[in-house]
């Protein structure tokens, strides 16, 4: 009896809300998404650079070493209430990069401190990110397998 | 020199694409950020499978890397890496390779939680 | 059917004697800042959780009502009460204070209009001398419960709201000559229309509102013209204009219409729609209309406030955003 099939549902009306509701701007929107992602990388790439140089780092441990600096800054902008600023602004360019996957750990976090620290802050750490780590895990296991019939049939 | 400002230049445009993707969704089906964030790392990963991320990984580096369709293609690719070491290799694998993310995730999660409060919002 | 159904006549009048509002930073900065009777600075109000700050707001509003009134605690005869957070606890928790039979009432942001409903029932039964009704909301605990984590980057969409940080008390007596009485009362019925969007408020509590006042209307024989001010509770900008045109399209043209949403904030319809929250029409209600009905500027008005019957779970099982709206008339003759 949701949505659609409820009887109470009222199409003209929903038509009208919609016809008046505020429009979302998509070029504005796209824009800051667009320029605050761009950043975010362009940092990235500047950090993966000095990785490169100064520690000799290729690869996996490039690219993990490289997130790791950028899931510290998000949670350090996060702790201290500018990322859910430059969010506002940004939308999905701050969302997308990894600090917005950091920003969705961290946040909630702190939200649930109140309600302590095992319960409270370590778990509901994950109750945005979660998903993305089971879905991660779930995908690379069906990935792996995957790959390692086609190995023992030697199709690659 | 050139080549080092011109993969700059690719990574800002790559990464503010894939931002400016994101935002089109979210504008026009109106998903929330938990969801966006899981579509997305899941395009990462099965790019990935099927052996096409890493093409976007070598033009644009961070700019493939740090969003997080990157984290995605860390997974498939430790997984296929270690579907050549066996089966074990097959399902540990990509977690493994993704560990540095997932623990710093962790890490300074806890740390920053501890030290910081969530503050009032006034717009 | 008859249509005085689900209308309240109080023969005896029952006096609105005294208000007292508390509101937050943000509101307090806002044009109607002045109007009230405490602002706070830091919303926390000197508490360690936002929840425990919430009641602390409640609770201050209905001691400060009963201080004002120049009565003590044991002479109130009930206290009417709810708020916003999942089983009403910072009106619970604020009972606790005070030692007086307590009712606690749930209706989303039309909480405020469901216990004066009450409260003037109960005085119009003549076994009740003082009542108290309160209700309050938080910006912080109502995001939370509602939506995400205050640090979360999460983009707010140009139809949603903001939950007011602020709790009102009236206290209610029998008639007193000079002071504005409640006549009437519609209870509402709980309207569905299929709005599916959770940020999109106003527009699920806008059938809700059409729908109470309308049955208002036709109880009490009378038409917009009669009243100075149709007062709603917090509908926002959009869902102002969407009451408007389905009060058109059922012949009533409500020009008189405000909504305390829309009063409450410094509005930029591009950002937000307005304010929303339980707290939103009994503080923009207690400090700034009820003293323009004591000083005449107003003779009868009619104040709907709407609630929005969703929680956490039924969105996410896809339920659409049943509204309800609760209202009252008060009429003030010097």
């Amino acid at each position: 009896m949701t949505g659609k099939n409820n009887q109470n549902y009222n199409e003209e009306y929903l038509n009208y809300v919609k016809e008046i509701a505020p429009k979302t701007k998509h070029l504005k929107t796209l824009w800051h998404a667009f320029w605050v992602g761009g950043v975010i990388c362009l940092i990235g790439q500047f950090i993966r650079y000095s990785f490169m140089y100064w520690f000799n780092l290729y690869g996996d441990q490039l690219a993990g070493a490289t997130s790791m600096v950028l899931i510290f800054l998000a949670s350090f902008l996060t702790g201290i209430g500018v990322y859910d600023r430059i969010g506002k602004y940004a939308g999905g360019g701050s969302i997308v990069p990894i600090t917005g996957f950091a920003n969705s750990i961290v946040s909630p976090a702190m939200e649930f401190k109140s309600e302590g620290y095992i319960y409270g802050l370590a778990a509901k750490m994950f109750v945005i990110a979660g998903p993305i780590i089971v879905f991660g895990v779930i995908g690379s296991v069906c990935t792996g397998l995957i790959y390692y019939i086609l190995n023992l049939f030697s199709l690659i | 020199m050139i080549e080092m400002i011109l993969m700059y230049l690719k990574a800002f445009i790559v990464g503010g694409l894939i931002c400016a993707i994101a935002q089109f969704i979210i504008n026009v089906t109106k998903l929330t950020s938990g969801k966006i964030l899981v579509y997305f790392m899941l395009s990462g990963l099965v790019l990935q499978a099927l052996g096409l991320y890493k093409y976007l990984v070598d033009f644009a580096g961070a700019g493939a890397t740090v969003p997080i369709s990157g984290f995605g293609y860390l997974l498939a690719e430790g997984a296929i890496k270690g579907a050549k070491s066996g089966l074990f290799g097959a399902i540990t694998g990509g977690l493994s390779s993704a560990s540095a993310g997932v623990t710093a995730a962790v890490l300074f999660g806890y740390l920053f939680a501890m030290i910081f409060k969530s503050k009032s919002k006034y717009n | 059917m008859d249509k005085r159904k689900g209308t309240l006549f109080f023969k005896n009048k029952p006096s609105i004697f005294k208000t007292f509002s508390i509101v937050g930073p943000k509101e307090k900065q806002s044009k109607l800042g002045k109007y009230y009777d405490m602002a706070l600075d830091d919303d926390k109000f000197d508490e360690s959780t936002y929840e425990k700050a919430e009641c602390k707001m409640l609770s201050t509003a209905v001691s400060k009502v009963i201080k004002k009134s120049n009565l003590k605690k044991d002479e109130i005869d009930l206290i009417i009460s709810g708020d916003l957070l999942n089983q009403i606890i910072s009106a619970n928790f604020m009972a606790r204070d005070f030692d007086v039979p307590f009712l606690g009432v749930y209706s989303a942001c039309s909480t405020i209009t469901e216990s004066l409903i009450l409260g003037a029932s109960f005085i119009n039964s003549n076994n009740f001398n003082n009542v108290v009704c309160a209700a309050g909301s938080h910006y912080a605990t109502a995001e939370r419960q509602y939506r995400y984590p205050l640090e979360l980057g999460a983009i707010r969409p140009p139809q949603s709201q903001w939950t007011a940080t602020g709790a009102g008390a009236y206290l209610l007596k029998p008639f007193i000559k000079g002071y504005p009485i409640i006549t009437s009362a519609t209870i509402g019925k709980v309207v569905d229309f299929g709005v599916l969007d959770a940020n999109n408020m106003g527009a699920a509590m806008a059938p809700a509102a059409a729908s109470t006042l309308k049955n208002h209307f036709l109880a009490t024989n009378t038409t917009p013209k009669d009243y100075d001010l149709i007062l709603t509770g917090d509908l926002g900008a959009l869902g102002s204009r969407l009451v408007k045109h389905l009060m058109d399209k059922s012949g009533y043209d409500i020009f008189n219409h405000v909504d305390s949403g829309e009063l409450i904030y410094n509005l930029d319809e591009e950002d937000f729609q307005g304010g929303s929250g339980a707290g939103c029409g009994t503080v923009v209600m207690a400090s700034y209309i009820y003293p323009k009905l004591l000083n005449g500027e107003f003779k009868r008005v009619l104040f709907s406030a709407t609630g929005a019957l969703l929680s956490t779970v039924s969105s996410q099982q896809g339920e659409s955003i049943p509204g309800i709206s609760h209202a009252v008339c008060l009429e003030c003759n010097l």
